[in-house]
């Protein structure tokens, strides 16, 4: 086959081909339309304003060390005067988080970007390692997946910036939604808009965005090898078979047949925003009695989840049976270890909107 | 029997199929003995399936191609440029074939 040229630049010679446009071209063109077109989201959706301190919460994965570098590129060719940062959340898994974090301190130099590493060890007394020890491989996700949230809030709070960004994509938000289709079979249709919104934000708290919702895992992963920047991939230890859920087996399938299937799919996510961000309103806010994070109860799920693990009653906080086992048994000792309370950077009140995620 | 021999790379979590080792030299046959044609980047992956992977093949192959996910680079050059399975190798070649579905 005679080597093709760039569509773009009719110049040097193509090395990829666009999964959503099938244009074929050169590796500095592609550069450029991947940079530019998330400097077009960025701009569009109004995600940031000059002087703003902005956590980008990095894994040492793919998709995280490439918006780190994208975000760093941008922020210099356009003069978004941003304040950047790298925060890292140490779950405390062993020969997984500790290796991939190696990968975010060389960002850190590479990048010269200040880092945060806050733990769950340090946060929540317990690292995943030994939460896994007490609750076995069962519902270890659910502990990870809630402590985590808190402590990218946590740590955002802690580095006094105004807004985190994360490093999800088209095909993670796509998943989501077909994910979510489920709950439309199911009547549920109100937690399907929240996993598009690009940005997710409360009045006063801080806001979370994805500068890729439009950029595929293709183009990510082709930026970071022609680029050769620095990532980790590995399975997590204690949830091997994470990503070969059958809704990403089936994106890509769909991608494989028709690559425009996955922003048609973000785009069907998107037909719902409307109708959500209504109800969003209308839900009335609290923030967690013994912790001071958002919460749509009295304690907050990390207080609940924690509470259970200090008790010795790992699961009373999963589920609603297990919390009422838990009450019988008395109030919370006075001694319980918790939380430190929460307070966002500027001190307003936290009015926030959980989201499904 | 004329052979060739490839340079073989693989990335994104797919190394931990292949023995955690990154990178391979694969010596094959220049022609497909069942169909006396020029060896072809799916005879490669065939050979690969069928002598380097360690584990988990439905992870690697699936309907006599690379698992949906996986991206293959000729000589730095998206496969999807080249004709896919249908590139025929020369002796030299670099082929890397990264996984695009581990955590970010
Ligand atoms: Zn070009
Ligand atoms: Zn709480």
């Amino acid at each position: 086959m005679a080597p093709r040229t760039c569509a773009l630049c009719e110049n040097a010679k193509a090395m990829l081909k666009r999964p959503k446009t099938g244009q074929q071209i050169c590796r500095e063109c592609f550069f450029y339309v991947f940079e530019t077109e998330v400097h077009n989201t960025i701009t569009q959706s109004k995600l940031f304003q000059p002087g703003d301190r902005v956590a980008i919460g990095a894994s040492g994965g793919k998709d995280s060390t490439v918006l780190a570098r994208v975000m760093k590129t941008l922020n210099e060719r356009y003069d978004y005067g941003l304040e950047l940062f790298l925060l890292s959340i140490d779950e405390g898994i062993t020969g997984y988080r500790d290796d991939s974090l190696e990968t975010v301190k060389r960002n850190q130099q590479q990048y010269d970007m200040p880092l945060k590493i806050l733990s769950y060890d340090e946060l929540y007394g317990w690292t995943m390692d030994a939460i896994v020890s007490q609750v076995g491989r069962k519902n270890n996700c659910t502990f990870c997946g809630v402590f985590r949230r808190q402590a990218l809030d946590r740590g955002a709070a802690m580095l006094h910036v105004d807004h985190i960004v994360t490093g999800h994509n088209a095909d993670d938000i796509a998943e989501t939604v077909l994910m979510n289709i489920k709950l439309v079979m199911r009547g549920d249709i109100a937690r399907l808009g929240r996993c598009t919104a690009i940005c997710t934000q409360g009045e006063d708290t801080i806001r979370r965005s994805k500068p890729f919702k439009y950029a595929y895992e293709k183009e990510i992963v082709m930026y970071a090898y022609f680029k050769k920047l620095d990532y980790f991939s590995t399975e997590c230890i204690y949830s091997p078979d994470a990503y070969r859920g059958h809704a990403r087996v089936f994106l890509k399938e769909l991608e494989a047949a028709r690559p425009s299937a996955i922003i048609d799919i973000i785009h069907s996510g998107e037909a719902f925003e409307v109708r959500e961000e209504v109800k969003a309103m209308q839900r009335v806010q609290q923030t967690c009695k013994r912790c001071g994070y958002m919460s749509s109860n009295d304690l907050c799920k990390a207080c609940t989840l924690l509470e259970g693990l200090e008790r010795g009653m790992a699961n009373a906080g999963i589920t609603d049976r297990g919390r009422k086992q838990l009450d019988l048994q008395g109030p919370a000792p006075d001694n319980l270890r918790t939380i430190p309370f929460f307070k966002i950077p500027s001190g307003n009140p936290i009015i926030a909107i959980e989201t499904a995620s | 029997m004329i052979t060739i021999s490839v340079k073989v790379e693989f990335s994104g979590g797919l190394e931990l199929l292949f023995s955690n080792q990154r990178s391979h030299t694969v010596t094959i046959p220049s022609t497909d003995p069942a169909t006396s044609k020029p060896t072809n980047l799916q005879n490669l992956i065939f050979h690969l399936r069928d002598n380097l992977l360690k584990e988990r093949v439905g992870l690697f192959v699936e309907n006599d191609t690379v698992r949906p996910g996986i991206l293959v680079l000729v000589n730095d050059t998206d496969w999807e440029l080249e004709g896919e399975g249908d590139y025929v190798l020369k002796d030299g070649d670099e082929i890397v074939f990264i996984s695009t579905l581990h955590g970010g």
